[in-house]
């Protein structure tokens, strides 16, 4: 029993996006960007080809007008914990270049491991991955700009969301020098979250009942991290990935849209 | 042993033919592929010491505090600043892309003189004091021969120490026409004048409003204070109510609790038809109406008479029930705020429509009161001396403004840039003989580009200050490069729609890049050289100084906390609040009321376009850096081609993502189709912030510029740009 005692003291970052809230302003799709090196090419309107380890969805309930709405979904890498850490990705690496950390919670991208052979893309039911089909290439002095926290990516690798792990990098060995074990929530938050300008992403330790994350969704551990917040719910919640990131609606086509229901299913 | 040719060529084919049947070539391709990714051109960011720095971003009105994170002498990261009055923390994606400004490809990093023709993109590198020196010649021969009056400046902002600077400049040199970008700031202080009587900005308290009625106003998508309407949004959406009203399902109609669908240009009408159940039903603020404001009875027997809900559905396709039950929930609010200009606010708009919906917030009584519209007055710190002119400025300043700002005709507006091509194109007035343009890329933002273009032609001596080769920059004769907001101190007075005043400190983050000069200092150094009366108006030794010396005892809390605000600041409360001839709140503009009609007949243009904003957009002096244009979805923009918004009922013969021709009275364009539901039938929505023609290879020629299709159409009280869309087709392509 070890191996439990270890589990139910080790953190597991989450976090909850408040659809209610976002403007879809794209805030969190720069912030991103910015802190984590991600490259652009000249034309970014091809979105398989773009690299967005965050993304914004625009969903629309079908209906015509003057009923139509839309609601906008910012769509991180889930960090899927399946059944015992077996995220769909991980679980197909065949270089071991992602992981499932059972300490945070938190699923790698190792680039230096990856060989670029895509099985994990195919297997993300959340197009959370991107291959970097060419080298990035920053304009003349623009350089000057990228983070020596995070390494810029080599062409034939795939990369995706750490949830900013540098941060919690940083935050640690500060914890660490201070003579401290734990992090509060405010010292690890991501670059997203951070940003955004209406509060919409709320992020922190889904094992700790005093982070709001735990808070606001109600990860019902038992069952596979289910939401127990009824407006709360998962991306794909029937795939039993058992995603950290849940999203709050006061819509029900929205909640609807969150787990692909084809027409006329109940 | 003989080789014959048949052994040689068997040889030789069979040996290719073997070779490529090995797995060798895909083995050595395989290599190479590997190997190359090894090469040294993926980038290793250097490390370093990290430090923050706090600074307010300047690349709109909106004035948030960020802080940049720096790692040795590079900046490397932008984030809101925690604790700003104005965004605490929050930050959008235009500041978030600000390091791809400082560090981009576009800036002008030398002052440059044009050698080819006007455009053409040929530039000579000269000096600053070349640079200077040309300038002041120029200048100079004008005013000998008592044309100082034909130079022209055209500037972004006319408040701060920038800003007074120029003016001041243009004071004692002696023209009257310096003209501040339009924005739907125009519309509101001539509503606060006219209504109010007073000379202010208009602030509204946003986070304390718990009914907001927002005509077309894009609350979430830059209009006011972006970061600051997006929290407020958030406070709403626990307690508060906001109804939207536009013809299109914009972000912030699917953010609110009620959209309703609104024939365009008929905000006005829908404004006095909610009046008026508000006046029958007597849910007016009686103490307020009966006190405080004087012609209550005119503007009653009006909006009775004319605006009964039944006509006023006729008129804007909203049901009579809808208005009366709109009308019920925002009289009933206890802190209803109703808010319009379209969009981000970039066109100033139709003064009637202003004063209808200002109207609804007297009669609800929340004028200067908690959750409602505050006349906010400027901080008041630039204290300089009065300037002293000579004959020639005092000559010069009697001329009249050649936007036509201030005439009879346009008695109450101050600036009037939209009729400044016409004004140049058709020669009528003088010619405008050299032309200064800060903090604003006309070239682009202003509707009818064709005659802008024009108009920059007709102009001899065009100088930009730009930091970044916009269109305007390309368009000029000369360029002068100020410094990016990172790399100067500039002060910012109370950011837009901001309800209490308060003062930013823009700092230098990083260290000048390149060799650019900060405007404030390059109008002293052109004062400087005229000497006389000019030079003395400009007693400082460097712009630094004379930022220092006017923010006097506010410097030292500006440098370490980024901002100052007056916390014992409240607004006037009723009894001194209105400075109008009555004393009082007058309903009722007294320059008659007009309807807006806009341009192109019926039957050769069938559908109406209208613009829209986005956030991820920057459709205003700056262009949308990498980051946003990336952000950017694929139903606004795909390859080079912009894509426009059309009821699926209206395009029926269009297939989605197909190509069309666009094309209104004022020009045409080829766009792709986008079946949109949240749009009314009729109408075309094209977005804004695109069809740059110069910039990065990032965002030039990529969609087209909403401005190429519109021109402006002349508000008959105020003169001011009251165009909301232009009639038009799509045909097939």
């Amino acid at each position: 029993m070890k191996e439990q005692h270890e589990h139910t003291k080790a953190r597991k970052y989450g976090m909850v996006i408040d659809l209610d809230k976002c403007t879809g302003c794209g805030a969190c799709m720069a912030a991103c960007m910015a802190e984590n090196n991600v490259p652009f090419k000249k034309d970014e309107s091809d979105k398989l080809l773009s690299i967005t380890w965050m993304r914004v969805y625009k969903l629309t309930n079908g209906k015509k007008f003057p009923e139509a709405d839309i609601c906008y979904l910012p769509r991180p890498c889930m960090h899927c914990e399946g059944e015992h850490g077996h995220a769909p990705c991980v679980s197909v690496c065949p270089a071991v270049a992602t992981d499932y950390s059972h300490e945070t919670g938190i699923v790698s991208q190792v680039y230096t491991r990856c060989f670029g052979c895509r099985y994990c893309m195919a297997a993300c039911p959340y197009h959370a991955r991107y291959f970097n089909w060419w080298d990035p290439v920053w304009p003349d002095g623009m350089e000057k700009y990228l983070s020596p926290n995070v390494s810029p990516r080599m062409r034939g690798v795939v990369e995706k969301c750490s949830f900013c792990f540098h941060r919690h990098q940083l935050a640690m060995n500060k914890a660490y020098i201070e003579g401290r074990r734990k992090l509060e929530e405010h010292e690890y938050q991501t670059a997203c979250t951070q940003a955004c300008p209406a509060g919409a992403i709320i992020f922190g330790d889904l094992n700790n009942p005093g982070h709001a994350v735990t808070q606001i969704a109600k990860p019902d551990h038992k069952h596979g991290g289910r939401p127990m917040n009824p407006h709360a719910f998962r991306l794909l919640e029937r795939l039993g990935t058992n995603p950290k990131v849940y999203y709050l609606s006061s819509r029900e086509w929205v909640k609807r849209a969150g787990d692909n229901y084809i027409e006329n299913e109940s | 042993m003989k080789v014959s040719r048949r052994s040689f060529l068997s040889l030789i084919i069979g040996g290719a033919a073997g070779t490529a049947l090995s797995p060798l070539p895909a083995k050595l391709m395989d290599d190479s592929a590997i190997w190359t990714q090894m090469w040294p051109w993926t980038p290793v960011p250097e490390d370093g010491e990290v430090s923050h720095v706090d600074s307010i971003c300047t690349l709109c009105p909106g004035g948030c505090g960020i802080t940049v994170r720096k790692v040795n002498d590079r900046a490397i990261k932008i984030e809101g600043m925690k604790g700003h009055p104005v965004n605490d923390g929050g930050i959008c994606v235009l500041g978030l892309s600000g390091l791809q400004l400082l560090y981009g490809p576009t800036r002008v990093k030398t002052p440059l003189k044009r050698i080819g023709a006007r455009g053409e993109g040929r530039w000579e590198k000269i000096s600053w004091d070349e640079a200077i020196a040309e300038v002041v010649k120029k200048l100079g021969e004008l005013r000998e021969k008592g044309k100082s009056h034909t130079v022209a400046c055209i500037s972004g902002a006319d408040r701060g120490t920038v800003a007074h600077l120029l003016g001041r400049f243009l004071t004692v040199y002696g023209s009257p026409n310096f003209i501040r970008i339009p924005s739907i700031q125009d519309s509101y202080e001539l509503t606060m004048y006219l209504m109010q009587g007073v000379q202010a900005s208009v602030g509204f308290d946003v986070e304390n409003a718990d009914f907001v009625l927002s005509f077309g106003s894009g609350l979430i998508e830059g209009w006011g204070s972006p970061v600051r309407m997006i929290k407020a949004n958030s406070i709403w959406k626990e307690q508060g109510k906001v109804v939207q009203i536009e013809p299109r399902l914009s972000n912030t109609a699917a953010k609110s609790d009620k959209w309703i669908p609104i024939n365009p240009g008929t905000e006005a009408a829908l404004a006095l038809g909610i009046a008026h159940v508000i006046i029958q039903k007597s849910m007016y603020d009686t103490n307020f109406v009966n006190n405080y404001s004087s012609d209550f009875e005119e503007f009653k027997q009006i909006v009775l008479n004319e605006f009964s809900p039944d006509d006023v559905a006729k008129i804007t396709g909203v049901s009579a029930s809808t208005i009366e039950s709109l009308a019920k929930s925002f009289a009933r609010a206890s802190k209803p705020l109703a808010v319009c200009g379209r969009g981000q606010g970039e066109t100033p708009g139709s003064l009637n429509e202003f004063m209808a919906v200002h109207a609804l917030n007297a009669l609800v009584g929340n004028i200067n009161k908690k959750g409602g519209v505050w006349a906010v007055p400027d901080p008041d710190y630039i204290k300089w001396p009065e300037v002293e002119m000579d004959r020639v400025a005092a000559d010069g300043r009697n001329k009249a403004r050649i936007d036509g700002a201030g005439s009879k005709r346009y008695p109450d507006t101050r600036y009037l840039l939209d009729r400044l091509p016409d004004a140049i194109n058709s020669g009528k007035d003088y010619p405008i003989e050299a032309l200064f343009v800060v903090g604003a890329n006309p070239v682009y933002t202003i509707p009818d580009s064709n005659a802008v273009k024009e108009a920059f032609n007709k102009v001899p001596f065009v100088v930009s200050f730009s930091s970044y080769m916009d269109e305007t920059a390309a368009n000029s004769d000369l360029i002068l490069p100020n410094h990016v907001f990172l790399e100067r101190y500039e002060d910012v007075p109370t950011p837009v729609g901001l309800q209490k005043p308060i003062i930013g400190l823009a700092k230098p983050v990083v260290k000048p890049q390149f060799n650019t000069k900060h405007v404030g200092d390059v109008i002293l150094l052109i004062a400087k050289s005229f000497g006389g009366r000019i030079a003395d108006a400009f007693p400082w030794e460097s712009y630094e100084a004379c930022l220092k010396k006017t923010l006097g005892n506010k410097w030292d809390k500006l440098i370490n906390d980024g901002f100052w605000s007056d916390s014992n600041f409240k607004p006037a409360v009723w009894e001194s609040a209105f400075s109008t001839p009555s004393g009082k709140f007058e309903f009722l503009n007294k320059g008659g009321a007009e309807s807006i009609k806009i341009e192109g007949d019926k039957q050769s243009y069938p559908l109406i376009l209208i613009p829209y904003d986005s956030m991820r957009l920057a459709s205003g002096f700056i262009g949308a850096p990498p980051f946003a244009i990336k952000t950017v979805e694929d139903t606004v923009l795909k390859g080079k081609e912009i894509v426009v918004e059309v009821n699926p009922k209206t395009a029926k013969e269009f297939v989605e993502g197909r190509h069309a021709i666009l094309s209104t009275p004022k020009g045409q364009a080829k766009v792709r189709i986008h079946h949109f539901d949240g749009i009314m039938p009729g109408i075309v929505a094209l977005p804004r912030g695109l069809g740059h023609t110069a910039y990065d290879e990032y965002l030039v020629d990529k969609g087209i510029n909403f401005n190429e299709l519109i021109g402006p159409v002349e508000d008959l009280v105020s003169g001011l740009n009251a165009a909301w869309g232009i009639r038009a087709k799509l045909t097939r392509a």
